[in-house]
């Protein structure tokens, strides 16, 4: 069979209408269940923000007005910069300090994290025990770090103490969920050869969980580390933790010293940004040794 | 040379461990921490908590009030999260490895991103509490800062990891920039985009609550107002609808994960 005669049998064969092309489409984008979904929660965060600009409570601020004295005031901000209630050294003082909070808060989360993580971890652990956890670990996450600061302050006073508590039990929720979510990423072929072995639980922790989720965990760490800095400058400045927020509060809204705003907004810039630059650094080192 | 290695690995592990317990004392005397205390305030908080932090009937009828805050602060958290979004775009794709115009544009833009991430929430409610006063853009302007930032680097990294085969493919059939960007960067990102968002109106509302006990708004200020009144059955209650707040909006980007992605 020639391809003349195939085409004559195929063109005769099929209806018409497949054959008049530019009528009838193909359609490349298929209406499936993940498209609709895509296309009402697009719709819906549209609406809903539309809805929030109608209804917000402005108080009598209008938005370009705002936005044309923030522009301002930012200029003064961060050109005419300078110190006058405290020096730089006890600026970077007071850095230090929220540094220390952030440190103090990741490793006591760390600790405690990881010994309730191989309790949360499915594959490690009784789906019970591991439900629970992950249970109550839901609800310590969605109360706001501050909220747990200042429910805390209650009974131990405002200060380094309830900051440093409150912090950590938000930090201990957040990593449980990144600690256990890496160790069931672990191959259970692995777990089974080792038991298989005759290995106990803590054996298998320590010879095959741990060492293989390693990277995982302090990467995941770094990064908390890198949020307790900014939730440290945030419990300074709403929960008298001390450190470089409460100073950054005083200047706002005590003293209402708009350029050492600046000078305290660069330091704290700087340091962000040493961090990031350090964990970034680290994680590079780790993925290359592995 | 076998027990060379392990040595010289357990000295390794003993000097990290050392440094770690060093830089953990100096904080501790640094931040003026008093360890004892920490321990024992734990159960006397949760003493604390037991008996005093519930909603009782009468704080029950400042519910409608309650709600109304806490829905304005939710429609802050969206609206920074998504107006973002819509920035973070333009920035992401001006900064993305595959999708830059140039190396000059693509600096500039993640350093923008970098300056605007970097500062905590925080510090910017602070800034712009001269600018904006107590009203709730004051909220909204923080949170959209952070978000932008934040969102850009995470856009960023979408496009470098999902647009790489489809651009060469569509480069190489002769489409121009705008077919590319728009043809298949966007469509093709556009999930975990999506994902990415969801997760930041997660965070939004978590720091509006802060954000709102800095500068005098929203559901931070009411918690703050009962807080301090030392009104803990009202304060309580308003936790626990925040607490209901995060969930639902947690369960709902899940679903909406697990369908999209």
């Amino acid at each position: 069979m020639n391809l003349e005669e195939s085409t004559k049998i195929v063109t005769t064969n099929t209806p018409k209408k497949f054959l008049t092309a530019g009528t009838n489409r193909i359609k490349l984008r298929p209406l499936t269940k993940a498209s609709i979904v895509v296309r009402v929660t697009l719709m819906s965060l549209l609406l809903l923000t539309l809805y929030g600009f109608l209804t917000f409570n402005y108080a009598g601020v209008g938005l370009f007005e705002g936005i044309w004295t923030m522009l301002g005031n930012f200029k003064t901000m961060f050109v005419n910069t300078h110190f006058k209630h405290f020096t730089f050294g006890t600026a970077l003082y007071q850095v230090l300090i929220t540094l220390g909070l952030a440190l103090l808060t990741t490793l006591f989360g760390a600790i405690i994290a990881l010994f309730l993580a191989l309790f949360a971890a499915k594959n490690l652990g009784s789906s019970y025990v591991s439900n629970a956890i992950k249970g109550f670990v839901a609800f310590i996450r969605a109360v706001p770090t501050v909220l747990w600061v200042l429910i805390f302050a209650v009974s131990a006073g405002l200060g380094s103490v309830a900051a440093i508590v409150g912090m950590t039990f938000h930090s201990v929720g957040y990593l449980i969920k990144a600690y256990s979510e890496s160790f069931e990423e672990l191959d259970d072929g692995v777990i089974e050869a080792l038991r298989g072995s005759g290995a106990n639980w803590w054996q298998v922790v320590f010879q095959a969980v741990l060492p293989s989720s390693m990277t995982y965990l302090i990467s995941w760490t770094f990064l908390r580390f890198e949020i307790n800095f900014g939730v440290a400058i945030a419990m300074g400045a709403a929960a008298g933790a001390g450190g470089i927020g409460y100073e950054m509060f005083m200047a706002s809204g005590f003293y209402l010293d708009l350029k050492e705003v600046g000078a305290i907004t660069y330091f704290i810039l700087t340091f962000a940004i040493l961090l990031e630059i350090f964990a970034t650094k680290i994680k590079g080192r780790l993925k290359v040794r592995m | 040379m076998k027990t060379d290695f392990f040595a010289k690995k357990r000295r390794q592990s003993l000097l990290i461990l050392f440094v770690l317990v060093l830089v953990c004392y100096g904080s501790i005397i640094l931040t003026d921490y008093d360890v004892a205390k920490g321990f024992t305030s734990f159960p006397m908080a949760i003493d604390w908590g037991l008996s005093n932090f519930y909603p009782t009937e009468a704080s029950l009828a400042k519910l409608p009030e309650i709600l109304a805050e806490l829905l304005q602060t939710v429609l802050v958290s969206i609206a920074a999260a998504t107006v973002a979004a819509v920035c973070a775009m333009l920035f992401a794709i001006f900064g993305s490895s595959i999708t830059k115009v140039n190396n000059f544009m693509s600096t500039i833009s993640r350093g923008i991103a970098t300056l605007f991430r970097n500062i905590d929430v925080a510090a910017w409610a602070m800034i712009l509490l001269f600018s904006f006063g107590q009203s709730a853009l004051t909220g909204y302007f923080a949170l959209f800062f952070v978000s932008f930032g934040f969102l850009t680097r995470a856009f960023i990294e979408t496009i470098d990891e999902v647009g790489s085969g489809s651009v060469e493919a569509l480069t190489a059939t002769g489409a121009s920039y705008f077919t590319v960007v728009f043809q298949s960067v966007i469509p093709s990102s556009l999930p975990q985009m999506i994902s990415w968002v969801l997760f930041m109106v997660e965070t939004n509302i978590r720091s509006a609550t802060l954000v709102g006990i800095l500068t005098g708004t929203g559901i931070g200020f009411l918690f703050d107002l009962y807080y301090k009144s030392l009104n803990y059955n009202v304060a309580s209650l308003i936790v626990i609808t925040i607490v209901g707040a995060i969930l639902l909006i947690e369960y709902i980007s899940n679903y909406v994960r697990r369908v999209i992605l």
